[in-house]
């Protein structure tokens, strides 16, 4: 392996986070699609459930909300995890098209491409968010100055765990067309066994299974990560798990990027 | 240590505390909870007689009166030790009462016995019994002394009393089941809210005439859940903070216009609130989640909600 330049390190995470910035720009119907389904949720699906959910206090509220401040966290947390899909999609699509091989031909370590791969779609995710907070602001769900502060690391770190994962499904979905089985088979499953649309006591009401599942999907801590940040309060035990799942998911797209070893060897 | 605590203490360590306490009354543990309103946390709760709801403090704040609804009593309380000191006689349940400008008559309604009896707190008798209509609940008297309102639940009326004479003069048709009564503005204007009405009335107290009806309806909350009654008036009586019983919300009223600007999240069943001294504060009492919600009364949220017994009823300020 080639000995870690700082300088060419640097130059090569310009140019892929420019590159992915530019990706962006050419693609507002993205941007605006990004922001339409949480905030669908937001103002439909919330609206429809805020009578039929009594939610009780827990931390790190500390008074009663309505079913809409509950679920802003949660959707930050959905913008993510469907921007880690999407780059994991874009990143299929590179692969065929043979970018992906261009890339990681680079004298640069492969972790390091590979995370500045990752670091360019968080960093879009998380502009992405923060759209969306201002526009849940608009409709009333608003936080304090400092919370808006707070939470950009807590997106970040969210957001570098399920764009680790999103490259660890990339390195494993063979064609394009596979994306659908992603979508059913890794977000769906990964959102609504979360904290994300309902508190986790609500589910232990209803299913202690359901319990056990939501309060070990790593999407429960990344939502809880953030949830907490943007009432400026930290959840250690959130962060933790965050960024285990983010170094495990890393390693795993590591290992699947791997020509030696991982799928890229066996597709040839 | 969170930013949110720091950012209290910062606040507690560069402001002078004010001491300042809310006493709430539990209605099914028989007991008050005191909060502090510096810490925002109970701390001390005191035993009281059976299903305390009404509660005042005497003018110099060195006694506490308490409506013990079941013992048939008002019970005396000495704030600083917390010991009952005498009961009053108050007539069958007593619920709510009010104390007359003199600081000495109690104007108490008699809820099974459709009587308003006033009692003189010095000598401990019964000064006088009114008959009034049935089920009376809310009492007020103008901040002159000399009108006292009864509000009865059944009849629906607010009986207007001539504390000189202690006799009716004067019986307004309100909405169903009056429950509350203010004086505002220098005693010109009185309101009534109606429970199961859903409304609050305001009338001019010079000529008894209704000059205003207020209506509630709150966003994804049926109708029938929309349920005012206790009420308490920001600073120079330019807005009304208006609890809403099963709705779980407060509603802010403009005092000027008479129309509702907003509406606030609060716990469940919410029935009386009393402000911090400076007004910025509002406490409200949440009967069925027994809890205490603080509102920030300029930015019109919900800061923080705090366990008290089961129950809570009445709210009261002790500066």
């Amino acid at each position: 392996m080639a000995p870690f330049d700082p300088r060419a390190a640097r130059i090569a995470l310009v140019a892929i986070v420019t590159r992915e910035a530019l990706r962006f720009v050419h693609q507002r119907e993205r941007f605006l699609a990004a922001l339409v389904r949480p905030l669908v949720w937001l103002v439909v699906f919330a609206a429809g459930f805020r009578a039929a959910l009594g939610l009780s206090i827990i931390p790190p509220y500390q008074t009663y909300i309505t079913y809409e401040t509950y679920i802003v966290p949660g959707l930050c947390g959905m913008i993510l995890l469907f921007n880690g899909m999407q780059s994991s999609l874009s990143l299929v699509y590179d692969r065929e098209t043979g970018a992906m091989r261009l890339l990681l031909t680079s004298p640069l370590p492969r972790w390091w491409l590979l995370t500045c791969k990752i670091l360019a779609s968080t960093l879009i995710s998380m502009l992405q968010a923060l759209v969306f907070l201002a526009i849940a602001a608009a409709f009333g769900v608003r936080v304090g100055w400092t919370g808006y502060i707070a939470v950009l690391p807590a997106l970040l770190v969210a957001g570098l765990m399920l764009g680790g994962l999103g490259l660890a499904l990339s390195s494993l979905i063979k064609q394009l067309e596979n994306f659908a089985g992603v979508m059913n088979f890794v977000i769906f499953p990964m959102f609504f066994l979360s904290s994300a649309l309902y508190p986790l006591w609500k589910m232990a009401e209803s299913s202690q299974i359901l319990y056990v599942i939501c309060a070990t999907n790593p999407f429960t801590y990344a939502v809880e990560l953030i949830r907490f940040a943007l009432y400026g309060q930290f959840n250690l035990p959130a962060l933790l798990v965050t960024l285990g799942a983010a170094a495990g998911f890393m390693g795993l797209a590591l290992w699947g990027y791997d020509p030696a070893r991982g799928m890229i060897r066996r597709k040839g | 240590m969170t930013i949110l605590r720091t950012a209290a203490l910062l606040a507690l360590v560069t402001m002078p505390a004010s001491g300042a306490e809310i006493w709430v009354t539990n209605e099914k543990d028989d007991t008050i909870s005191v909060i502090d309103v510096d810490t925002l946390e109970v701390i001390r709760t005191l035993p009281t007689g059976e299903r305390p709801r009404g509660i005042t403090f005497s003018h110099d704040f060195s006694r506490v009166y308490i409506c013990a609804s079941d013992s048939d009593t008002v019970q005396v309380m000495d704030p600083v030790s917390g010991e009952i000191l005498h009961d009053l006689p108050s007539g069958e349940d007593p619920e709510q009462f009010v104390l007359h400008p003199d600081d000495r008559h109690l104007y108490i309604a008699n809820e099974d016995d459709a009587i308003t009896t006033v009692v003189d707190t010095e000598t401990r008798r019964v000064v006088a019994q009114i008959d009034v209509g049935i089920e009376p609940e809310g009492m007020a008297v103008s901040p002159d002394g000399k009108v006292a309102i009864t509000t009865s639940e059944t009849t629906n009326m607010a009986h207007w009393i001539d504390t000189e004479t202690q006799k009716l003069f004067a019986n307004t048709l309100v909405d169903s089941r009056p429950r509350h009564a203010e004086f505002v503005k220098d005693g010109r204007e009185l309101w009534v809210s109606s429970e199961i009405g859903g409304t609050i009335t305001v009338f001019d107290t010079a000529t008894q005439a209704e000059i205003a009806k207020i209506a509630f309806e709150v966003d994804g909350i049926h109708p029938d859940r929309v349920q005012p009654v206790g009420f308490e008036f920001t600073q120079g009586d330019s807005h009304a903070f208006v609890a809403l019983g099963p709705s779980n919300h407060l509603a802010v009223v403009n005092a000027e216009t008479y129309e509702v600007e907003d509406y606030i999240l609060v716990g469940r069943r919410v029935w009386h609130m009393a402000f911090s001294p400076d007004k910025d504060l509002l406490f409200t009492t949440n009967g069925v989640s027994g809890d205490v919600t603080v509102v920030d009364v300029a930015k019109r949220t919900a800061i923080k909600s705090i366990k008290v017994g089961r129950f809570p009823w009445g709210a009261a300020l002790r500066p």
